[in-house]
């Protein structure tokens, strides 16, 4: 029978390999960005798959996160008597600092991110993997650095759509639910809007996105075993990179947002 | 240091508290076609990987051509791999790309070659396996025997020194897996290349072999012909040919 302190000093020892293997792919992605200009059709062809086939899931759920944004914040406003021209201000605010990065992040994990590291698992475990390197082609150029480039740009750009999605639910909500005129909510959301915020909200959205493609990819190269193997690396790829992105997401609260 | 193409030195591997292999040492001569035969699960596989450093030993050293491949990095790495060619157990095609795609791929990636000079030796590899129609096709319209013909074209597409063959007829009918045989035999002779192949089809390795090492226990337990192997009195040798369950072989 193990003590507790054996198994947790074990699940500590995991938890540190783990961590270390993944800096190590983030070293080997940067390490292979020396070869971008030869991959860069494997590079546009990522950004489609990953980037532009998410748009359709980012906006149904932008809508409705803009959609709740304002229809809670009215909820708020009624609790403290705070007067309702100001929630264009609440929700945009918000959106483009906190809803639109992460969920829009957590989403993406979960759809991109796991298939991603379903296709490279699946790629391990039938050898596909072995038999690039085999073949002179190195797995980290051919496969990794073109996923990982495709979340690091289109996690920003899909933020930036679902902002704009997001308001406008807001928007919408406001003026049909809540009795605010359009006017009243995007003149409170333009005065509200600073370009800073929007930039840090990019910044966010970009680590994010790395996050997502490194742990995806790393979570699929580590696969070992069938097909039980790759719906563990799956499932883990989708907790860790949510896990990281709260995480991350706390740090830049302090870091870009002072109090 | 022995003059063999590839040189084998006390390799072993240890997988968490499995050990694979246990000291193993080989000599591959260029031209030689050897195949090495053992249980399931004896490390053969493991021991083909560690020939293209898809797999590190933990003691022990393999050389190619005089040179210890643990010292190659980069681009050398990289131009070794290149004088292999190699057929996986499953045939290992890539999914996402048409069959002449998989052909290519290698010398695509070269980049020293045309596109019409690319498309014309994939012409030529899969009309060498019998497989000019099906270029246009995705891996997953062929079937086993079709995929390993694929596989063994994409593995001649750049003329490699030596051919790899890990299990090239399991899974496969036993005419199919005749027509993997001569096309193996075929190759060895019209390519001019050294081939080592792991099996545990005994009708494959007389076929293809010239020589024939046996792994058991983690290290080489007999290494001859095809003839001596068919007159050995060793017992671990003669059971595993015979197919015997009875014997110094356990079965685990």
């Amino acid at each position: 029978m193990e003590s507790g302190l054996t198994i947790l000093g074990r699940r500590g020892v995991k938890f540190v390999t783990k961590l270390g293997g993944i800096f190590l792919m983030l070293g080997r992605f940067l390490v292979a960005l020396k070869e971008l200009p030869r991959s860069l059709g494997l590079v546009f062809d990522q950004l489609y798959t990953l980037g532009v086939k998410s748009l359709p899931l980012i906006i149904i759920i932008s809508v409705f996160v803009g959609a709740v944004a304002a229809w809670q914040a009215a909820y708020q406003f009624k609790f403290i008597g705070a007067p309702l021209r100001y929630l264009g201000q609440a929700v945009g605010k918000a959106v483009v600092i906190e809803l639109a990065p992460v969920l829009s992040a957590i989403v993406f994990a979960g759809r991109v991110g796991a298939g991603v590291t379903a296709e490279l698992g699946s790629m391990r475990v039938t050898e596909q993997i072995d038999a690039l390197e085999s073949m002179g082609i190195s797995p980290i150029r051919y496969l990794v650095m073109p996923r990982v480039l495709a979340c690091l740009f289109m996690v920003p750009l899909l933020v930036v759509f679902a902002i704009f999605i997001a308001i406008l639910g807001g928007l919408v909500v406001s003026v049909i639910g809540v009795d605010v005129s359009s006017e009243t909510f995007l003149n409170g959301f333009r005065n509200s809007f600073q370009i800073g915020d929007f930039i840090n909200g990019m910044i966010k959205a970009a680590v994010f996105g790395l996050i997502i493609g490194i742990v995806g990819c790393y979570e699929g190269f580590h696969t070992r075993g069938g097909a039980q193997g790759v719906g563990l690396a799956t499932t883990n790829s989708v907790v860790i990179s949510s896990v990281l992105i709260l995480v991350f997401n706390f740090i830049f609260a302090l870091i870009l947002f002072r109090v | 240091m022995s003059d063999a193409l590839i040189g084998i030195e006390g390799i072993s591997k240890r997988f968490q508290t499995l050990e694979v292999l246990r000291g193993v040492d080989l000599d591959v001569n260029r031209g030689e076609s050897i195949v090495i035969i053992g249980q399931s699960g004896c490390g053969k596989s493991v021991l083909l990987k560690h020939l293209v450093r898809l797999l590190e030993p933990d003691e022990g050293a393999v050389t190619f051509d005089g040179v210890d491949i643990s010292s190659l990095t980069g681009r050398r790495l990289i131009e070794m791999r290149r004088r292999y060619g190699m057929l996986f157990q499953s045939a290992a095609l890539f999914d996402s790309l048409t069959v002449a795609e998989n052909v290519g791929l290698g010398l695509t990636e070269e980049r020293l070659h045309s596109k019409t000079e690319i498309d014309s030796i994939v012409r030529e590899k899969l009309d060498m396996v019998g497989l000019t129609d099906a270029r246009d096709k995705n891996p997953s319209e062929l079937s086993g025997g079709m995929r390993k013909r694929v596989g063994l074209a994409r593995a001649i597409a750049g003329n490699p020194e030596v051919l790899l063959y890990d299990e090239p007829t399991t899974g496969l009918d036993p005419i199919t897996a005749d027509m993997i045989n001569d096309m193996i035999v075929d190759l060895h002779q019209k390519l001019n290349v050294t081939s080592i192949a792991v099996t545990h089809d005994m009708t494959s390795a007389f076929k293809i072999a010239d020589r024939i090492v046996m792994l058991y226990d983690g290290r080489v337990e007999f290494d001859g012909s095809p003839d001596e192997v068919r007159n050995t009195s060793n017992e671990v040798v003669r059971q595993f040919i015979t197919g015997s369950a009875v014997g110094p072989i356990q079965v685990r």
